[in-house]
């Protein structure tokens, strides 16, 4: 046991003391120069759920009539802000500490990880502002927030597999970044978040049944866990309640388990030549 | 025995193998079409285009180093150098052979990495610290060093944008050297600081070199850090060892090397001109400075040396050499104009010869021109052709017992004291 401690520390150790630089470093420099400083992290959510919440729940009344209904937007809002962040600055990283990379010689993929670490912790924010939001609600919560750390496990893990596979991409063709950009508008709305997935499948019909089949992407999956779990066990539809085939509710998960080897694969394969690449 | 000279005396060559390179080799893939976008990628590939071609920048490469070892790579640019440094700190993976390291290893290829303007100077230590490797612990222990070091304590709250350069350099360089790893590898880095700053430098690379357990590889083109510090040393030149061992040695044919490209890169220049050569015209079409001793002389040698010439108009013509110090500048010695003069026309060879006891170390050049008497000055001559570039000769004199200095040596020329009673003289 002891030998493995050590064996895990040597392999490890350096990794894990430039994650620690990295990420301190991107958060200190985050709000640097503004006068609130810090507290950007809490307000700008703050603030963004506020429209969101105007604009959809308001005037387009896209409300499923729950109470709990405004909460559950905003968790589903932050936690596909955790993904679009970690994406968007993750698959730059690379290239971005192009300088880093061409001159000590560290474990390439810490750039990413960092990338991921430091969206990871503007959600746990995120997070925390969302539950005075549900506490303020007067939210129920049940046993089921236990899974929630396991859900968000599953989320970071489908993030940082993607984000990885874009990476190494991006190193050789910029293009990527701005296929993304589209890509990630389609994903977005190919999802209930900002609509209620009941909106649809109370319509019945095929249409309904297509709808359902959104739950089959991983993110989709996750946030709907996430929401189900943490804020609203009986009204947010989640893959284990829709469907009863286990092929089908465990595709996400496999997909997920599949897309993180592939990413770290890729990634691993062609970090060697990342520094001459660039 | 002075302290130095122990040091000299060790063989490191029974200590461990700290790094070892085994036929290693490398080469970069250069683009010729720019192929970072997927259109440009989609079309090389249909058409079977490669879209770049092979250069080969380090040809089967083995060397050893030792632990305690001050190790030099010297070579000339785009040699491979740091193409070679980069391979020693694991940025590039070779493409034969292998590199292994014992210990652990700080790269500084570029001082101050991942420095921020953002931050503040005690930050940016403790990053830069941190993505060389040293845990927040290792680096508060070497905090306090590097500061001093650095000299900078009064500014390590102020964020970096507000050191002047100097002081950026300062403290990166301060990171680099207190950082305690078992190898350290630095590339051209020494010329930083003002002077007080260099001489602890100075300082600094003796006492690493006298610390058995820490071993040091730089790359640099200064030959006098070459000899002052290293223990071995290894020239690289087109992507192979030319030579490894003796730093002496070692220098000595880095400097030949460098003589050597020069005065190809001022052939290629003459046959671009086409006939004659720069300072030679149809009167004079040959004027030429002719080595006969080894270029690399020791100040016990005599400097022979022939002149070569064609002249073929009559009348009175002379022979004035001039000695040129290259890296000093200035004229060191010039024979006169109107003093050699020549008794035969046509083509000849004439044989000279020069003491070299006079001068301290260095790089010199004869230049020899070819003269008549000017008509309308009678005391006054006219250049007929001047051997210059390629007809030109360089030597370099390399001595222990010289210095770098001065042009003169202190046993051509001492200033002695009037009165003993004042003044105490060191032996030298």
């Amino acid at each position: 046991m002891k030998q493995l401690v050590t064996n895990i520390r040597d392999r490890y150790g350096y990794a894990w003391t430039v994650l620690q630089g990295l990420v301190k470093t991107d958060f200190k420099l985050r709000y640097q120069g503004s006068f609130l400083g810090i507290a950007w992290s809490v307000l700008k959510p703050l603030m963004m759920f506020c429209v969101m919440y105007v604009v959809f729940g308001k005037f387009l009344r896209m409300s499923d009539g729950t109470p709990t209904y405004p909460v559950v937007l905003l968790l589903g809002i932050s936690s596909w802000q955790f993904v679009t962040e970690s994406t968007n600055i993750g698959l730059r990283s690379v290239v971005d500490r192009g300088d880093l990379l061409r001159k000590i010689h560290f474990p390439n993929y810490i750039v990413v990880v960092s990338a991921t670490i430091g969206a990871l912790i503007s959600f746990a924010i995120n997070l925390v502002v969302v539950l005075i939001f549900a506490l303020v609600a007067r939210v129920q919560f049940t046993w089921r927030v236990v899974l929630l750390p396991l859900n968000i496990v599953e989320l970071y893990a489908i993030t940082l597999a993607l984000t990885l596979l874009m990476a190494t991409m991006y190193v050789y063709f910029r293009d990527i970044a701005h296929i993304w950009e589209v890509l990630q508008q389609l994903v977005f709305y190919g999802m209930p978040i900002i609509y209620p997935l009941t909106y649809v499948t109370n319509r019945g019909g095929v249409l309904a049944d297509l709808a359902r089949l959104e739950l089959l992407n991983p993110f989709a999956q996750t946030i709907q866990d996430i929401r189900h779990n943490f804020i609203a066990p009986e009204t947010q539809p989640t893959i284990w309640n829709q469907f009863s085939n286990w092929g089908i509710r465990l595709f996400p998960l496999v997909f997920t388990v599949v897309l993180l080897w592939l990413g770290v694969y890729l990634f691993r394969r062609n970090s060697r030549k990342f520094a001459e690449v660039m | 025995m002075s302290d130095e000279e122990m040091i000299e005396k060790i063989d490191y060559m029974k200590n461990p193998v700290v790094l070892s390179a085994t036929h290693v080799s490398k080469c970069f893939k250069l683009p010729t079409e720019q192929a970072t976008g997927l259109k440009q990628a989609f079309i090389n590939w249909t058409k079977g285009i490669k879209g770049y071609k092979k250069q080969e920048v380090l040809k089967d490469i083995s060397f050893e180093v030792h632990q305690g070892e001050f190790f030099g790579i010297v070579g000339r640019n785009g040699g491979g150098k740091s193409t070679l440094l980069k391979l020693i700190s694991q940025i590039y993976y070779p493409e034969n052979g292998s590199i292994a390291v014992t210990g652990k290893l700080v790269p500084f290829i570029e001082l101050g990495v991942g420095f921020n303007p953002e931050l503040t100077g005690r930050e940016n230590v403790y990053l830069n610290g941190s993505l060389l490797g040293f845990t927040h612990e290792e680096v508060e222990a070497m905090y306090d060093d590097i500061v001093e070091f650095a000299e900078l304590e009064e500014f390590m709250d102020q964020k970096l944008k507000n050191y002047s350069s100097g002081m950026q350099v300062r403290l990166a360089f301060s990171v680099a050297i207190k950082a305690q790893g078992d190898i350290l590898v630095l590339d051209e880095v020494l010329a930083v600081g003002d002077e007080a700053f260099q001489r602890k430098c100075d300082a600094f690379f003796t006492e690493i070199k006298k610390d058995p357990s820490k071993t040091v590889i730089l790359v640099t083109h200064d030959m006098n850090s070459v000899k002052k510090y290293c223990s071995r040393a290894m020239m690289i030149a087109d992507g192979e060892v030319e030579a490894i061992g003796d730093p002496e040695t070692v220098s000595q044919q880095y400097t030949l090397a460098n003589l050597e490209a020069e005065e190809k890169a001022e052939r290629k220049r003459q046959e671009e001109r086409g006939g004659y050569p720069n300072g030679l015209n149809e009167r004079c079409p040959l004027l030429k400075t002719i080595a006969v001793s080894p270029k690399v002389c020791s100040s016990a040698d005599t400097f022979k040396f022939d002149v070569e010439y064609q002249y073929d108009e009559p009348g009175d013509f002379y022979l004035a050499i001039a000695l040129h110090d290259i890296r000093r500048g200035g004229i060191t010695y010039d024979t006169g104009a109107k003093v050699l003069k020549m008794k035969r026309h046509g083509h000849q060879t004439v044989h000279f010869e020069m003491p070299l006891n006079l001068f301290n170390n260095g790089e010199f050049r004869l230049i020899t021109s070819l003269r008549t008497p000017s008509p309308s000055d009678p005391k006054g001559t006219d250049a007929v052709g001047v051997a210059l570039d390629d007809n030109a000769c360089s030597f370099v004199i390399r001595d222990n017992r010289n210095r770098e200095y001065a042009l003169l040596s202190d046993r051509a020329l001492t200033i002695e004291p009037l009165d003993d009673s004042q003044v105490e003289k060191e032996p030298a």
